[in-house]
């Protein structure tokens, strides 16, 4: 039996790793995919103290080998359920079984897809949930962006340097992100918005030709022809598995102060899956600190 | 066996011609998901001699990934006898690139 076993080995779940083994408790970071989480695509971090710019991939990898190095095991399987047993907490995954007395959840999030048939199928032949990784194949190309957030406003903005004409569609005919992103963008002259529509159709041949956008407020339809969709309507949490044990919010993400505490006693939650203002690579590293050190307490007092 | 690099040049002989099937990651230097997954493709080209992993990278390559309709990387495109048989977009675990190749 482990002391700790963190779900998810973005830099939430990997920070809690090393705060974990420096407290001299055994550790295993049980991962579906690889270790690194949504920073990997990152190309420039910026905003992270004592390092002016690192790439997301680089910063994963050093801290991956941090936690490697103070003996933290990873396991590449996903966890699809927590069963407790008289205060053992056993993770279950598709091939194995794993004991430990407290359990982080760090899952994350993933992208929100529009719900529309042919989404999956059309991703990476012209539909895309990150406007800096395949902005590239788009150059001189027509391109849409979907959303209202600053994510939608900073990925047309990077399109419009790139791309021959940018249509943004909105839901909405105001925008959640900042004013200034949406100011700048306004005076663009390759930048089209499409207010108050959503897009409902995915028109392809073999890979993505064009959208139909229907107008909420007079139900009028269009088609736009284009090269490539960007969607970025916001992430939704993954802890979807573990929603029988811990308290979800009505958005998904587990309820949590500061404190990383959930509802259920012995599991811890740290990062972006938890209830939070602000959603960021220091505050995901904040809350693996803190969820570590109050997963030592709970064992300790055991 | 390592990875092969592949570009337009061998192409033909490395890739539509081999005897084995080759599965292509269409990659490129600034792609943190690819390289992400080179870990996991080395370790599977190092234990198989029943299949080669070929890399291409996009931007030097760009008239390869765009015969293949690649849009977004990492894409993963399994070659059998010279035609595509299986594809994946985006970074994937490891058994899901084991089970791409079983097609």
């Amino acid at each position: 039996m482990y002391d700790i076993i963190v779900i998810g080995a973005g830099p939430a779940g990997m920070t809690a790793a090393i705060y974990a083994r420096r407290a001299s408790k055994t550790v295993l970071v049980l991962e579906a995919v690889t270790y690194g989480g949504q920073i990997i695509n990152t190309p420039d971090i910026e905003n992270y103290p004592v390092t002016a710019h690192i790439s997301g991939f680089d910063f994963s990898t050093k801290v991956y080998e941090q936690a490697k190095d103070l003996g933290a095991e990873f396991v590449f399987e996903k966890a699809v359920e927590i069963r407790d047993e008289n205060g053992v907490k056993t993770v279950v995954t598709p091939k194995n079984a794993y004991e430990a007395k407290a359990v982080i959840l760090a899952t994350g999030s993933e992208n929100r897809k529009l719900g529309l048939e042919n989404e999956d199928a059309l991703v990476g032949r012209g539909v895309s949930y990150c406007a800096t990784c395949d902005g590239n194949f788009f150059r001189k190309k027509t391109v849409a962006v979907v959303g209202g957030g600053n994510t939608a406003l900073e990925d047309a903005l990077y399109l419009a340097d790139l791309c021959e004409k940018v249509y943004l569609i909105h839901r909405r005919d105001s925008f959640r992100g900042e004013e200034a992103n949406a100011e700048r963008l306004k005076a663009r002259e390759n930048v089209e918005f499409v207010y108050n529509s959503n897009v409902t159709r995915l028109i392809a041949e073999k890979r993505l030709k064009a959208i139909e956008v229907t107008n909420r407020l007079d139900g009028s339809v269009r088609t736009i022809e284009l090269n490539g969709l960007f969607i970025a309507v916001g992430r939704v949490p993954e802890n979807q598995n573990f929603g029988s044990l811990v308290k979800l919010d009505e958005s998904g993400y587990v309820i949590a102060g500061e404190d990383c505490h959930t509802n259920y006693e012995g599991i811890f939650v740290a990062g972006d899956t938890r209830t939070k203002a602000l959603r960021q690579l220091v505050t995901a590293t904040a809350d693996g600190a803190m969820a570590a050190t109050e997963a030592v307490k709970y064992i300790n007092n055991l | 066996m390592a990875i092969i690099e592949v570009t337009k040049a061998n192409f033909e002989e490395e890739v539509l011609k081999s005897e084995v099937p080759v599965l292509v990651d269409f990659n490129a230097d600034w792609c943190g998901p690819c390289k992400a997954m080179k870990p996991m493709l080395d370790d599977l080209a190092e234990n198989s001699d029943s299949y080669k992993i070929a890399s291409i990278n996009i931007d030097d390559e760009d008239e390869l990934a765009e015969e293949y309709d690649v849009t977004a990387i990492p894409c993963l495109v399994l070659f059998k006898d010279g035609k595509e048989a299986n594809r994946s977009v985006g970074l994937i675990a490891k058994d899901a690139i084991e089970a791409l190749l079983e097609v």
